[in-house]
């Protein structure tokens, strides 16, 4: 029956929980043996490991549209926390090599003080760059789809820059902008310039021929077209540059603090406490960026699902 | 509603469409292709004429032509008294596809709104012309429904809807019924039929089904390809306010019997 | 949309006329941004300048706010044919650092992604718990990782090869995972069903018709790899005591303002990359060929 088979499945969750804890506990003990002395820890973890892959197999075959589907991925993530914490602790790894979670969330609330006007810093750089670089890239898309010798000149170079380190112009915008945020948001301006041209361009031009037709039909001018037919059809492209352009707005800004700063910004911190052999503050800083950059991320996959809901990709 | 064309007045004796030495040589990268050769036609107002032939004899194009999608290579061509674009400019027709092409993004209504919204009508003017046409086609309470919660004969109806949604006086199908099965073709042939009937548009339909041509047009011109010509134009002596059961009767046969023999001339099935 | 038949002759002339422009809008806005500090020069001479002196002025400075075309060229030239393979001068030899780290890196990480792709693909497991996490690792700025990365590992002993060739690997894996799982799950119901009358096992499966099938989105995501594991490549060599590469040229030039040095490492930065992407276009229409595709 199913719901023997999912009490089961709950039973061993329980029970691995329960076992980790356990295995957590006697490694963290103050006298405890550490490294190749805490054999029984080890061993306990072999078998816990195989008692995991079985439950996770479990985890996974649930249906796809299954209420708790959300548990097989929420599994191997805090598992891959947890064996972080318990290797790096049983194994004494020193703290400047890899510190362990718990040091980390350590680390992120005592220098929170610091860290937060670093991410407002670097959060202000990323915003402004990506709303003028996509704002550019759009109205270049626009002007290049209107003039057909501007899209035929400005395409294949749009696509050349794709394989050109573009971040490398961050020391020749820190000489032009100085060394506040405003360097940093030219590089993430320009960096989200072509991806946007790119994406907005094939956009428009993936209109099919018969609504094109349809148009024509209407004797409907350009402007009318564009504006019923060609831009929500270029909606889902618009979107995609859009969603690679926030991680590439957010690296370029950190990258671009790396050459030249004021004393804060995220970039700045990890730089700094880098030359410090500061881990712990670095991972924090690091965990920040990944936080801002996810929710970034989910704000506009969620603003594209609800203006792009259409689309054949949210139909299964 | 659609301005008139502004030079010659169209009054009801005009005939909708007339061609003459009509000619379209398309130029590709090996060959030219004529895709329509002296091509001399008249459709009179509020008539129902069908295209059929094989895939290549230009049924498509010679309608595009009509619609100003394509440019004539040589002969003339008038529609409504004028030039086809000047046609088009005054949105004199409404065109079906091959499939729907209706606006994922946009419900049924605003769907059939489309046009409306092009030329400028305002807004409760645009929604009561909408909604009538959706009746028209027997879609309403379909109006909130978005294209692909639609089966495809129910995609098709919204796009009949919209092409009519401007009031043309000419409406131009091309296989607008091909992707859908018998059955459902059966049932929309008859809808188109009593369409037809209801609101005396002109109305030129291409298809590559013989039954579907006797069953619906009053005249049925048969074209052969390379290069795409007319090969006979068949008067339906089948009678008006006819339903799909006249399709068992021996008048019916004798009419396909006619389109097969003009097909047969035109070397459609070698 | 994109015509086929002649492609290089329907855009050759429009982008030469767009970087002609370029060209000269680069010109003039040397004048216009490096102008301040020669008028205050000119100034102090004393003698009477006019347009010629300034312009003149404005496209041959040592440090200047924006170097001429000339002088990058110039300087790019030198870097490149006038200086010895092996000197700390020249851009070959930072340029073939950089370049070592980039392939590594790129070679690990398509082989890290082929094979998670392959896992995600057969396993319920990874395939519903750990694509999850690598479709949200594209959110996280990893560079922010790379100096961390390098400073750690050489303070273990790795050389820098090895560490900046991590970074690259971690950055480009991304891509090559999402590729290929795309690839490896894109033929058709109707060929996977043929297989299975054929009793075909999963690796006869993998081997005769998922990799074959998944080669164009594997081409389509090395190109993307390729690309970000030079950005890789250059920014592990950004943290202090990196010495050789064209990121610790980049980073040295701004350190010491020797402004015509970045924008020279830069042109060479942004060769290599087209360089690299060419020769992975070049791979894959070889590829093609091998494997019947239209021309």
């Amino acid at each position: 029956m199913k719901t023997g088979r999912h009490a089961l499945t709950a039973v061993a969750v329980v029970a691995l929980i329960v076992v980790a804890a356990w295995m957590l506990n006697t490694v963290n003990a103050p006298e405890a043996p550490r490294g190749k002395a805490a054999g029984m820890v080890w061993n306990t973890l072999i078998v816990w490991l195989i008692a995991l892959w079985w439950t996770l197999r479990r985890l996974a075959a649930l249906p796809a549209r299954h209420r708790l589907k959300w548990l097989a991925p929420a599994a191997l993530g805090a598992t891959f926390l947890y064996l972080w914490e318990l290797l790096v602790v049983g194994w004494d790894v020193p703290r400047v090599l890899l510190p362990a979670p718990h040091a980390v969330a350590d680390a992120l609330s005592a220098r929170w003080d610091v860290l937060w006007p670093d991410f407002l810093q670097t959060a202000l750089a990323v915003l402004a760059g990506y709303v003028i670089g996509n704002g550019a890239g759009l109205l270049t898309a626009f002007a290049a789809d209107r003039f057909d010798f501007l899209k035929r000149g400005l395409l294949p170079l749009a696509n050349l820059a794709g394989a050109v380190p573009i971040v490398g112009i961050a020391p020749i915008m820190v000489m032009w902008f100085g060394f506040e945020w405003h360097s940093k948001a030219a590089v993430a301006a320009v960096v989200t310039f072509f991806p946007m041209l790119i994406n907005a361009l094939a956009g428009l031009a993936a209109v099919d021929a018969m609504h094109r037709d349809l148009m024509h039909t209407y004797a409907a001018g350009h402007a009318a077209t564009l504006l019923k037919l060609r831009v929500p059809g270029a909606l889902p492209f618009i979107f995609n540059a859009l969603k690679i352009n926030s991680t590439l707005a957010l690296i370029a800004a950190i990258v671009a603090e790396f050459f030249g700063s004021p004393i804060v910004g995220l970039g700045f911190r990890i730089s700094a406490e880098v030359a410090r052999m500061n881990v712990d503050v670095v991972w924090a800083a690091i965990a920040l960026a990944a936080l801002a950059g996810s929710g970034f991320y989910g704000m506009i996959a969620l603003l594209e699902r609800g203006l792009t809901f259409w689309h054949p990709s949210y139909r299964k | 509603m659609a301005a008139p064309p502004s030079s010659k007045a169209s009054n009801a004796t005009t005939p909708a469409v007339v061609a003459s030495g009509l000619s379209l040589v398309f130029q590709t990268a090996d060959t030219p292709v004529t895709a329509l050769s002296n091509v001399d036609l008249t459709i009179a107002r509020g008539e129902f004429v069908s295209f059929i032939g094989p895939s290549g004899c230009g049924k498509t194009t010679l309608m595009r032509v009509i619609a100003d999608l394509e440019q004539p290579t040589a002969g003339r061509i008038e529609v409504n008294g004028t030039t086809p674009e000047q046609a088009r400019l005054a949105r004199a027709y409404g065109y079906v596809f091959q499939a729907a092409a209706l606006y994922p993004w946009r419900n049924v209504l605003r769907n059939v709104l489309l046009p409306l919204e092009i030329i400028g009508i305002p807004a409760a003017e645009r929604r009561e012309r909408a909604l009538k046409q959706l009746a028209l086609v027997g879609l309403e309470g379909f109006e909130k429904k978005y294209p692909w919660q639609l089966s495809g004969g129910m995609q098709q109806r919204v796009s009949i809807a919209r092409a009519l949604a401007l009031q043309p006086e000419l409406l131009l199908m091309d296989e607008p019924f091909g992707a859908l099965d018998e059955i459902t073709r059966d049932h929309l042939n008859e809808q188109l039929l009593r369409l037809w009937e209801r609101t005396g548009k002109t109305v030129i339909f291409v298809t590559h089904s013989i039954s579907e041509a006797v069953f619906l047009s009053n005249r049925i011109v048969v074209m052969s390809p390379r290069p795409g010509r007319i090969i006979e134009i068949i008067d339906n002596t089948l009678p008006a306010g006819r339903n799909l059961d006249v399709r068992e009767t021996p008048e019916f046969a004798a009419v396909a019997h006619r389109v097969r023999l003009a097909l047969r001339a035109g070397h459609s099935y070698d | 949309m994109t015509e086929t038949r002649t492609p290089l002759r329907r855009h050759t002339l429009p982008v030469i006329a767009v970087l002609t422009a370029v060209v000269l809008i680069w010109y003039a806005a040397a004048v216009w941004l490096n102008a301040p500090q020669v008028s205050e020069r000119l100034e102090g001479i004393g003698e009477p300048w006019g347009w010629r002196e300034l312009v003149n002025g404005t496209w041959s400075m040592e440090r200047p706010v924006l170097p001429a075309p000339h002088q990058v060229a110039d300087n790019w030239w030198t870097s490149v044919f006038d200086t010895a393979v092996d000197s700390p001068r020249s851009l070959i030899f930072h340029a073939g650092v950089t370049l070592g780290a980039t392939v590594l890196g790129f070679a690990l990480g398509m082989a890290l992604g082929i094979l998670i792709a392959i896992g995600v693909v057969h396993s319920a497991v990874l395939d519903r718990g750990l694509m999850p996490w690598i479709i949200a690792s594209q959110t996280i700025p990893i560079l922010a990782i790379a100096p961390m990365v390098v400073v750690v590992l050489g303070s273990m002993g790795y050389p820098p090869l090895m560490s900046k060739a991590v970074i690259s690997m971690y950055l480009c894996f991304f891509p090559v995972a999402v590729g290929m799982v795309k690839g490896l799950r894109s033929p058709d119901t109707l060929q996977m069903d043929l297989m299975r009358t054929y009793n075909a096992s999963a690796v006869q499966r993998l081997f005769k018709l998922r990799l074959p099938a998944a080669v164009p989105f594997l081409f389509a995501s090395a190109k993307v790899a390729m690309a970000t594991s030079l950005v890789g490549a250059i920014v592990g060599e950004l943290p202090t005591g990196a010495q050789a590469g064209l990121g610790a040229r980049l980073l040295s030039g701004s350190y010491f303002g020797q402004t015509i040095q970045i924008w020279s490492a830069l042109v060479m930065a942004a060769l290599l990359g087209v360089a690299l992407v060419a020769a992975v276009r070049a791979t894959e229409n070889a590829t093609n060929r091998l494997m019947g595709a239209r021309a």
